[in-house]
């Protein structure tokens, strides 16, 4: 992998505290208790959506997995006698397990992996990572460890004396891993089955153990072989089961291992859904759906969509933006009170305070919305709480039942576009969602040339696709679609009839054919030539043709009724989150320069007014590290220490001022000196200068410009 | 053929170690005489060496099973620290002829404590009459040990002054373990390579029950056939061996021909052979896949190797990156701001590319 391992964050609770956190910034009339509160609701129900939409991704994964688990056991105890077992040299059973580069995925990946074989294979499960096995001394420990715990997590605390031995004590060979094999495997055996009747079932007699490789092209070479050799010297003791996680390619095993060890491992190869696909999944069923409430707007996707597709293709850090985008949402925008499911927010409208009423009549859409109604009605809207309240909750309902036909029309569209040569409007639905969210999608010129290409699609396409459009609309939950069902089965029809009349048009076509090819003259000939070639340039279209316009002409008035977008839409503040720069800010930091603007404009942070510079003075009342950088900035790829430390004496004395002057003679303080030295030794940390051999008393810049 | 003769083991004892030793007759002979009768002190440290599986651990296992000469048996990479090492030999020395193991976990943290208990552990278990062979496999591993693991080990004989002979078995010559500061040599015996002969016999002595020898004979002659220009590793053979004769014997299960139809046979099973010398031999894909392909005789183009997943997708700018840094590393360090500046101001003109104006 090539990525950064953040630090496992700590999932910051959203506790008490952060409630009064929304509190205290907002006041108290802004509902902000409610807010949290139905901000909190809501992430629960996305989270457990999107754990159960990773569950269902990764069952096939598991299952093939777990077969692979069964039979390479079960294989091992069934012939042992038999010749060609005998003979055969035993193969560590290994699974390849591709997972893609998104390293930071994994984890979650295997944390349902160990959770599903625990239930479904064995009880004895380690999961080595690479960075505490440094040594085949430090794998044995974490190995036996992790071994000899989850023994004492699957029984009862009956097992006194092994919770008491402490890891130390323990020999790491490979002698004692089998010796604990043996007795456990027969105590399982010993049991009364009545007792243990639920355990023992779920698992054979004797368990195989499964050994984890996270991170397979992390671990040394050496470790892992030295590990395999082992393994492969107690095979017949210890059933041992590998797993390789592996991120790039699974041919990283040959080069890691020479082919005397790999020829010990009998390997298979399984291979995670693409992370593209998670995401188009996750995006299916989070965002194009009309079961949530909260939306994000067009420029807040697109950013999250970019992270994704040029950084880190993580699916656990797209949701982590999502959630972020459900918070500030919720926390910045007091009307998202009204963010919930309709009839919730038809309630909450009634209870409304002034202030909040204030709130929405300040909402940009909806004075647009105001602008449009007569005059009598302006007022009322402007003056009367009851009114607005009135008005609010019918232009809720219809941003609801906006959402709804959009999805829908969302979907037909795409099936139309995502079939086209080239795929003018994008080969995916989330492209198509983003552009609709943008604009009005029917004045760009990538819908113009996709309708044109659409004109030109042939019958049995258009079939296929008017019947999976038929599909979608019967199963979407928008009500104003039955009129349109039937069109669309009008259309089929017509296709159909077609089909039949074709049939006999062939007939006549063929006979005319025939006419040709009987005996005529020249000039004849030549004539019903003509008379062809001119029936043909001037032929009306076929009734095929004209259907089909017709079918494109429907498709295009759908999506101009139903695909606005949604900044067009009243109200559509309240739902949708669009303030892409602070996600932005949070989401995708810009180090260098920030780290910039950190020495050359303290105040920038420090806030201190005696820093506030005017012009592009050095004040001298900045920290050491700021002056010495400041000043750095002015030299060029070579800087010479000793005028650098005078010009910082220089800066740094201008604070004591002229009753300062007599004392500064040619000696440099020692206490500046010290501090000077602190500061370049500080730059020299972060990155800035580097000691140069080039020549003395000089240090190397390793930056151009002044960023 | 050298017959082994020793006047210290009874005949039949040494007819059945020469049955189980073949093509090393001469390297066990040789063996037995340095051994000498079973009270004779021996030499204290004999070093074998050669290539991978050319019988170096078989023939010693074998050979002191056989005679039921006390002996430990160590892996040096299984114990892989010198602690490890000790208290494993100390383990076995107390278990290998009392019988009765004995829960008194010791531990033995220099070779003086070693020694010390090694003193005791063969005292009380009345081996004073007899040679103790311990053998250390892998025996390269010792090098990573402490400095003074391996001097010792030469001489155990002389610092425990029991009867105690170090056999120490490892892939590469002797000159690559000899410490600067000198040392004890040891004897040095080479196990040289199996000819194809030698393969040729070995491998058919397992013939499976249900086929004649010579049957199974003429199977192995095809197998080396394909595989010895690539493979000389008995272990990996025998393995393949046991994978493809199945395959073999198909057409006599069907009865389309005789176990006398050579030539039939050796048609169907050798374009079999050379898929399997590129898949299951390079571990493309793994044997139980390769037996299930036989058993269900599907076609290996079904299964795709490990090396037909090659394909890594990156996200773009981490590509980009990754293609950047490759090209940058070919750059001088000077030219960084002139490549990856907007402004980076003029291009001065350097000796170098004058030159190649000309």
């Amino acid at each position: 992998g090539c990525f950064v391992f953040k630090p496992s964050p700590k999932k910051k609770r959203m506790s008490q505290k952060a409630a009064i956190d929304f509190r205290e910034r907002n006041n108290e009339s802004e509902d902000a208790e409610l807010r949290f509160v139905t901000c909190q609701s809501l992430w629960n129900q996305i989270k457990s959506e999107t754990e159960q939409i990773q569950e269902d991704l990764n069952k096939q994964l598991f299952d093939n997995l777990v077969g692979f688990l069964r039979r390479s056991h079960s294989e091992r105890q069934q012939k042992t006698t038999e010749w060609t077992c005998q003979m055969k040299s035993r193969e560590i059973p290994t699974a390849a397990l591709v997972l893609g580069v998104n390293v930071t995925d994994h984890d979650l990946t295997f944390k349902s992996l160990s959770e599903v074989l625990q239930n479904n294979i064995t009880p004895y499960i380690a999961l080595l990572e690479a960075k505490y096995c440094a040594g085949i001394k430090n794998l044995m420990q974490k190995l036996m460890g992790q071994l000899m715990n989850c023994y004492i997590d699957v029984d009862s605390l009956e097992d006194e004396d092994y919770v008491h031995i402490s890891q130390n004590r323990i020999r790491c060979s490979m002698t004692s891993l089998i010796s604990w094999y043996e007795s456990v495997t027969k105590k399982i055996d010993s049991e009364t089955p009545s007792k243990k009747r639920t355990s023992s079932s779920r698992h054979w007699q004797s368990p195989p153990v499964v050994v984890i490789f996270k991170d397979m092209e992390s671990f040394t070479t050496k470790v892992l072989q030295d590990f395999i050799v082992i393994c492969s010297q107690h095979i017949r003791e210890l059933p041992l089961v590998l797993i390789f996680g592996i991120a790039t390619s699974p041919m990283i095993i040959h080069s890691l291992l020479p082919h005397s060890v790999s020829s010990l491992l009998c390997i298979e190869l399984f291979q995670s859904l693409s992370c593209k696909e998670h995401l188009s999944t996750i995006i299916d069923k989070l965002l194009l759906t009309a079961q949530f409430p909260f939306k994000l707007g067009g420029k807040v996707l697109q950013v999250l969509i970019n992270i994704f597709l040029y950084h880190d293709f993580s699916v656990q850090n797209f949701i982590k933006g999502y959630q972020l985008c459900i918070v500030e949402h919720f926390y910045s925008q007091p009307l998202s009170v009204l963010c919930c499911q309709l009839v919730d927010a038809k309630k909450r409208v009634n209870s409304l305070s002034h202030d909040q009423c204030e709130n929405i009549r300040r909402l940009p859409s909806f004075r647009r919305y105001v602008e449009r109604q007569v005059s009598e009605k302006q007022i009322a809207l402007l003056t009367a709480d009851s009114c607005l309240k009135e008005t609010t909750q019918k232009l809720l309902e219809d941003l609801h039942v906006y959402h709804e036909n959009y999805i829908s029309v969302l979907r037909c569209l795409h099936v139309f576009t995502s079939s086209l040569p080239k795929y003018p409007l994008g080969k995916q639905i989330r492209e198509l969602h983003c552009a609709c969210l943008e604009d009005q999608v029917w004045e760009t010129e990538e819908y113009e040339s996709s309708l044109q290409l659409a004109r030109m699609l042939s019958k049995s396409d258009l079939v296929t696709m008017l019947q999976q459009c038929v599909e979608i609309f019967v199963s979407s939950s928008g009500k104003e679609f039955d009129k349109t069902v039937e069109k669309l089965k009008e259309f089929l029809t017509q296709f159909q009839k077609l089909e039949a009349e074709a049939f006999q048009e062939r007939d006549v076509s063929v006979s005319s054919q025939k006419e040709l090819q009987k005996k005529t003259d020249l000039y004849h000939l030549q004539k019903t030539l003509l008379e062809l070639k001119e029936s043909r340039r001037s032929k009306k279209l076929t009734k095929f043709e004209m259907l089909r316009f017709e079918v494109v002409d429907y498709i295009d008035s759908l999506v101009r009724n139903y695909l606005v977008p949604a900044d067009h839409k009243t109200l559509h503040e309240i739902v949708y989150f669009n303030t892409a720069s602070v996600l932005r800010e949070h989401l995708n930091a810009a180090p260098r320069i920030a780290l910039h603007t950190a020495l050359n404009n303290p105040y920038c942070y420090l806030k201190n007014q005696a820093l506030k510079s005017d012009g592009g003075g050095i004040s001298n009342k900045a920290p050491d590290i700021c002056i010495v950088y400041r000043l750095h900035l002015e030299c060029g790829r070579l800087i010479n220490l000793a005028d650098w430390l005078e010009a910082f004496s220089t800066v740094v004395m201008a604070a004591e001022g002229p009753n300062a002057d007599a004392a500064s003679s040619d000696e440099v303080d020692d206490i500046i000196h010290a501090r000077f030295i602190r500061a370049v030794s500080e730059l020299e940390l972060l990155g800035f200068i580097k000691p140069s051999k080039q020549k003395t008393d000089h240090v190397a810049r390793l930056t151009w410009g002044g960023c | 053929m050298p017959n082994l003769e020793h006047p210290a083991y009874p005949a039949a004892t040494l007819l059945q170690l020469e049955s189980l030793v073949p093509c090393r007759e001469s390297q066990v002979s040789m063996l037995l005489s340095i051994f000498g009768e079973r009270q004779q002190f021996s030499f204290p440290s004999i070093f074998i060496y050669g290539h991978t599986s050319s019988g170096k651990t078989y023939v010693m296992q074998t050979l002191l099973k056989t005679l039921q000469l006390p002996h430990v048996f160590v892996n040096c990479v299984e114990y892989f620290t010198s602690r490890l090492l000790l208290e494993e030999i100390l383990f076995q020395l107390q278990s290998c002829s009392s019988g009765t193991v004995q829960n008194s976990h010791m531990s033995c943290d220099t070779l003086n404590d070693f020694v010390r208990l090694f003193k005791q552990a063969v005292e009380s278990q009345e081996l004073q009459d007899q040679t103790l062979y311990i053998v250390l496999d892998r025996a390269e591993q010792l090098r990573e040990m402490e400095a003074n693991i391996l001097p010792a080990f030469l001489r155990l004989q002389e610092l425990t002054d029991r009867n105690v002979t170090v056999v120490l078995l490892s892939e590469i010559v002797w000159e690559l373990f000899r410490p600067n500061i000198g040392c004890f040599e040891p004897f040095t015996l080479y196990f040289p390579d199996y000819s194809i002969g030698h393969l040729q016999k070995i491998l058919s002595q397992n013939h499976p029950p249900e086929y004649s020898a010579d049957f199974y004979a003429a199977y192995i002659n095809i197998l080396l056939g394909v595989f010895y220009m690539v493979c000389r590793d008995l272990k990996e053979l025998q393995h393949l061996a046991a994978l493809n004769f199945s395959k073999y014997c198909e057409p006599v299960v069907r009865g389309e021909a005789n176990e006398r139809d050579t030539r039939k046979l050796w048609k169907n099973i050798e374009p079999h052979l050379k898929k399997a010398m590129q898949t299951v031999y390079l571990r493309e894909i793994s044997s139980t896949q390769w037996e299930r392909l036989q058993h269900d005789d599907g076609e290996p183009s079904q299964l795709k190797g490990l090396s037909a997943h090659t394909h890594v997708e990156l996200p773009y700018y981490s590509k980009f990156l990754l293609i950047a840094a490759y090209l940058a590393s070919y750059n001088p360090v000077r030219t960084d701001k002139r490549f990856f500046l907007k402004h980076h101001g003029k291009i001065r003109k350097t000796n170098f590319m004058k030159k190649h104006e000309k």
